[in-house]
C-alpha cells in the first residue's frame, strides 16, 4: 500500500505565485513562508466523487432557469476535461459561474451599479462524459469594474471549478474570450508567468458548436494533473 | 503529445454563486460509525483581520480509515452515510464549523499509518491558488510518528493540530494565511 503513484507538480511558470503584488488582495492573503513539500499519500490520490445523484441535467443551461430569458449574447461553452497525457478525465463534476451580460452578479457584495437581470442566476454544473465533454448554454458575461486600482475592469470571464478523480486534482479557474482588449491589464490573467499557460484560458471562437441563428460557439479545454509515470514507464 | 496542467485562477468574492449548491457542513449521514467531532475555527489574514469570503473544503477517511474512492484498495467497510466530502464557506468574522467522524488511519509513504487527519482547501480571494493544509487531532500518541507531520520543522506543528474545546466532542483550529503563526501549507 505504500506504492502510492502520485499526480504531476505543475512544469515551472505554468501555475500563479500565491504572492503576485499587481493583484493587491493577495498580499495580505498569500502565505510568507515556504509550502512543505509532502509526497501524495492515499489520502492525495482519492478524493469527492459525485455521480448523477449529485447532478441536475438541466442546470447546464444557464438561459432556461427562470420563466423568461436573460438577456444578452447567447453562447455556447464546450470543451473537454483532459489529463496531461491527453486522457479523458470522464463523469467529473463542473461547476460555473458568472456575472450577468451586464456585468453584475447576483450577490451581495456586488455593488457595480449595472442592472440585476431576473432572468439569469448566473451558476450552473454539469457531468463531463465518458469522453471527458461538457457544455453549457449560457450569456456572454459583461465586464466589469473592480476596486483593485484605479479604472481597474475585470475583462469578460466565467469561473469554472473542477474536482477531477483525486484531491490531488482539484482546479478552480477562469474561462477568458478570445480578443478581449482588457486581458492584457487584467492582474488577475497575468499572474502566471508562462505566457502559453496564461493564454490556455482563453476560449477559442468555435464554427462547429456554433449554432446557426441561436448562439455563438466557444471552446474551452481544462487539462488537470496527470498521474506520475509508473517505474515501468520511466 | 503531452500538456500542461490549466493555470489555477482564484475563486474571486462571488464564489457562493455557484458553489453553495453542493455545500455540506454535517459529513455525518445515518447509521454511521464513528466518535462524532465538531471543527469550528476562523480564517485569518496576514493583518490579523478576519478573512469573510473563504470556502474550506475537507476530504478525510471514515472512521474506519478507508476513503470513499475506488483506488482505496484496504479490506476495510465503507459506510453508504459517509462519503468523507465537505464544503463550508466562512460567515462575516472568518468563522466556519463542520461536524464529522473521528477518521481512522490509512497508509502512508513509509509503510506506517498515518495519524489520523482531514484534508483541507482553502479557497478565497486573493489566493490565486488553493491553499492545502490537514487537520490533526488533539493528544493522539500517533502524531509523533507521523510522516507528513515529521516533514515540518517542530515549531510550526502544532497550526496543523486541532485544539479541544472546553465543550465535549468539540474541536478548534484555525487557518492563519500569512504571518508569524501561519498555518502550515503543503506543496502537494
Amino acid at each position: 500500500m505504500n506504492n502510492i503513484l502520485g499526480y504531476r507538480r505543475p512544469a515551472p511558470g505554468t501555475q500563479p505565485t500565491h504572492l503576485h503584488p499587481p493583484y493587491v488582495s493577495s498580499t495580505t492573503r498569500a502565505p510568507s513562508k515556504p509550502l512543505v513539500h509532502m509526497p501524495h499519500t492515499l489520502t492525495e490520490v482519492t478524493g469527492p466523487l459525485f455521480g448523477t445523484e449529485a447532478v441536475d441535467v438541466k442546470a447546464c443551461d444557464l438561459t432556461r432557469q427562470h420563466s423568461g430569458e436573460p438577456l444578452g449574447e447567447r453562447i455556447i461553452v464546450s470543451g473537454r476535461v483532459l489529463d496531461e497525457d491527453a486522457r479523458p478525465v470522464a463523469r467529473t463534476l463542473v461547476e460555473v459561474w458568472q456575472a450577468n451580460a451586464a456585468g453584475r452578479y447576483l450577490h451581495k457584495v456586488d455593488q457595480h451599479d449595472a442592472p440585476l437581470d431576473p432572468s439569469f442566476t448566473g451558476c450552473g454544473h454539469a457531468l463531463t462524459d465518458d469522453e471527458g465533454r461538457y457544455r453549457f448554454v449560457t450569456v456572454r458575461p459583461g465586464a466589469y469594474p473592480w476596486r483593485n486600482h484605479y479604472n481597474a475592469w475585470r475583462p469578460a470571464h466565467i469561473h469554472f471549478s473542477i474536482f477531477g478523480p483525486a484531491f490531488a486534482t482539484r482546479l478552480v479557474t477562469q474561462m477568458y474570450f478570445q480578443g478581449d482588449a482588457l486581458i492584457p491589464y487584467d492582474p488577475i490573467f497575468n499572474c502566471t508567468a508562462d505566457e502559453q499557460a496564461r493564454n490556455r484560458l482563453i476560449s477559442v471562437f468555435d464554427w462547429a458548436t456554433t449554432i446557426p441563428d441561436q448562439a455563438l460557439g466557444y471552446r474551452f479545454d481544462i487539462v488537470l494533473n496527470g498521474r506520475e509515470a509508473t517505474p515501468m514507464e520511466k | 503529445m503531452s500538456f500542461h496542467a490549466t493555470t489555477s485562477q482564484t475563486v474571486g468574492p462571488y464564489f457562493s454563486i455557484g458553489l453553495t449548491r453542493l455545500r455540506k457542513a454535517d459529513l455525518v449521514g445515518s447509521g454511521v460509525s464513528g466518535e462524532k467531532i465538531t471543527i469550528s475555527g476562523r480564517v485569518i489574514d496576514g493583518e490579523g483581520k478576519p478573512v469573510p469570503d473563504a470556502m474550506l473544503e475537507i476530504w478525510q477517511a471514515n472512521s474506519h480509515g478507508k476513503y470513499a474512492h475506488p483506488e482505496d484498495a484496504q479490506n476495510k467497510p465503507l459506510e453508504a452515510g459517509f462519503q468523507g466530502y465537505g464544503r463550508v464557506g466562512v460567515d462575516e468574522n472568518g468563522g466556519f464549523s463542520f461536524r464529522t467522524v473521528k477518521p481512522g488511519t490509512v497508509p502512508g509513504p513509509d509503510g506506517k499509518m498515518q495519524a489520523p487527519h482531514i484534508a483541507v482547501s482553502v479557497f478565497a480571494r486573493g489566493l490565486l491558488l488553493r491553499l492545502v493544509t490537514r487537520i490533526y487531532l488533539p493528544e493522539e500518541a500517533a502524531n509523533a510518528d507521523d510522516y507528513v507531520l515529521n516533514l515540518v520543522e517542530p515549531e510550526r506543528r502544532g497550526t496543523l493540530i486541532a485544539r479541544k474545546n472546553a465543550v465535549a466532542g468539540t474541536l478548534e483550529w484555525n487557518v492563519i494565511l500569512q504571518g508569524a503563526d501561519e498555518t502550515v501549507f503543503f506543496d502537494c
